[in-house]
């Protein structure tokens, strides 16, 4: 099969929405299909031969924070000219509501699409103004895949219709197969995101220490990511801080190996997380998880059954679960199994089955994905050789 | 003379305007009739596979029985009996791989394997193909209720799309992704 897939988000700067994109081409290229993506990038950056570039996204004001974005005349060519020339049988646009290429590809293509939705914004005034603009690219999406119950819920409540859900992929071999390393061993606790990020949920963590060290006096905490570690461990007293390693940004290997080698993970995410690609990968490293008790993170987690959940932003919540699961190697035996279990669910073989199952659902009979001929309308009115 | 100019441009403007509602109304119901036709195609697919398992000697005669009146009425029946005979298949589907036991017994039969693989894909596929159909359904109907589709009578003679209401649940044992 042709597939093309497009990212909204900029190649060039790590991210969730990009990582998923990476690993779901490259798993469909190991199958033996023929994909491309297109993605914004930096004209100097190296890209996998896959990647097509679509020119540099701007940084504009959007939704609140900054975001890096594709518009405007050349990109629009762009699109155009990658679906002409792929000739593709399907194409799976990701984030489509976003102002960037998903939309430009929506509105330039007609054809089998399929979209997936990732974030779970909640409604903006931006998009309630333009909703008349996008409703007429949006329709033309044959198939949508939401990433969690939760996202697929706002989905509904938001643009209306109804979509599937599939979760994001994870190589849980990967994971499962990494060696833990031993200084990072014996009673520790991990936490992985940005530690300048309140949203992470970090200083909740912070505030919880205390109580767990005290209970626990051979506990230490493990925090990988980027930011100011001054501040990080500006509430704790002096005397703990020493208990606090922060590993900064690891890679690949070393955030499997983390994973394999802490007691327990740690997610005290305070909201924003429309899936939580993290406790997934913990759970494939064999690495038992207390999590927030978000929507998303209760739906990964079984509702509890696949890992602990405790009240969010409470403290106290998070300090006694913890101490509890410390204390009691059984209760982590029993949940490394099932969080075992679980992740299967959530490996690319299955999630790649699924979406390419999708894919055929919407290709079945269909043709295949073309520029939608705006010259086609002219012509109605007999205008095609002026226009 | 100006004013003929504004009026000529209004209602070109106007005219421009229908053509392309036309179009996106055009558009959709295409999208309804290929989602329509993947959908057919699905729940053909899973009445046959429940047929050739039915027939096949491997589940017991009281399930085989049952499985064999479903899926023959299912593909048998007529438009209008259709969801009704569909959500009969799936709750026959449900009764009998419920267990977990069943879908291991009919896998380690010759040829069971495939069979049992290819009845799990079936039952994935049919809720996806029926969500991708009521949402182009839902799509095309709130453009019609849309005034201007209304008062300029641009759907034309195309029927009402409706939706396809079954019940789809998948049977747990073959639906867990955990045990595949």
């Amino acid at each position: 099969m042709k597939i093309g897939i497009v990212c909204p988000y900029s190649w060039d700067v790590p991210g969730g929405v990009q990582f998923h994109i990476r690993d779901l081409a490259e798993h469909l290229i190991r199958l033996g299909h023929e994909v491309s993506v297109l993605a914004p990038a930096d004209d100097e950056t190296p890209l996998p031969p896959y990647v097509v570039s679509a020119g540099r996204a701007v940084p504009v004001p959007y939704n609140g924070s900054v975001a890096r974005l594709n518009f405007g005349f050349l990109s629009a060519a762009r699109v155009r000219r990658w679906l002409h020339d792929g000739t593709f049988d399907v194409i799976h646009i990701h984030e489509p509501a976003s102002p960037s290429l998903g939309l430009l590809a929506c509105w330039a293509a007609q054809g089998p699409i399929v979209a997936t939705f990732h974030t779970s914004n909640p409604r903006s005034r931006a998009m309630i103004a333009a909703y008349p603009i996008l409703q007429p690219a949006l329709e033309k999406i044959s198939a949508r895949i939401a990433v969690s119950e939760y996202a697929r819920r706002t989905l509904v409540e938001h643009l209306g219709g109804d979509a599937v859900v599939i979760p994001n992929g994870v190589d849980v071999g990967f994971f499962a197969d990494a060696e833990p390393r031993p200084e990072w061993q014996g009673e520790t606790m991990g936490f992985i995101g940005r530690i300048d990020e309140p949203r992470k949920g970090l200083p909740v963590l912070m505030k919880a220490l205390p109580q767990i060290f005290a209970e626990r006096p051979n506990a230490r905490l493990l925090v990988a990511g980027r930011g100011d570690e001054e501040e990080a461990v500006a509430s704790l007293p002096a005397e703990l801080r020493p208990r606090v390693e922060f590993l900064g940004m690891v890679s690949d290997e070393d955030k499997a190996r983390l994973l394999r080698s802490v007691d327990l993970y740690v997610a005290p995410n305070t909201g924003g997380e429309s899936f939580g690609i993290i406790l997934v990968e913990a759970m494939s490293a064999g690495a038992p998880v207390l999590a927030s008790d978000l929507d998303a993170f209760a739906q990964v987690l079984d509702q509890g059954g696949a890992g602990d959940l405790f009240n969010n932003e409470d403290a106290d919540s998070l300090a006694k679960s913890a101490i509890r699961l410390l204390s009691d190697p059984e209760r982590r035996e029993g949940l490394r199994d099932r969080g075992g279990a679980h992740v299967r669910r959530f490996d690319w073989s299955t999630v790649g089955a699924d979406i390419l199952a999708v894919y055929e659902t919407v290709t079945d009979g269909a043709a295949s994905v073309a520029e939608d001929e705006r010259v086609g309308l002219r012509a109605r009115f007999g205008l095609a050789q002026r226009g | 003379m100006t004013t003929l100019i504004w009026i000529a441009a209004a209602l070109f403007a106007i005219g421009l305007y229908l053509s392309w509602t036309a179009g996106r109304l055009d558009r959709l119901h295409a999208r309804i009739d290929a989602a329509r036709a993947a959908l057919d195609a699905q729940l053909l697919r899973r009445a046959s596979v429940a047929q050739e398992l039915a027939t096949s000697g491997v589940l017991d005669p009281a399930a085989s029985i049952v499985l064999y009146e479903a899926a023959h009425a299912a593909r048998q029946a007529e438009e209008e009996q259709r969801e009704v005979a569909e959500s009969e298949l799936s709750q026959a589907l449900r009764a009998i791989f419920g267990e977990a036991a069943q879908v291991e017994a009919v896998r380690e039969a010759p040829g069971g394997d495939e069979a049992a693989t290819e009845l799990a894909a079936a039952v994935r596929r049919v809720p996806m193909a029926r969500r991708f159909h009521n949402d182009a359904v839902r799509a095309a109907r709130a453009l019609r209720r849309h005034r201007t589709v209304r008062w300029f009578r641009l759907a034309g003679h195309a029927p009402f799309p409706l939706a396809f209401e079954m019940d789809d649940e998948p049977p747990v044992a073959l639906a867990d992704r955990a045990t595949a």
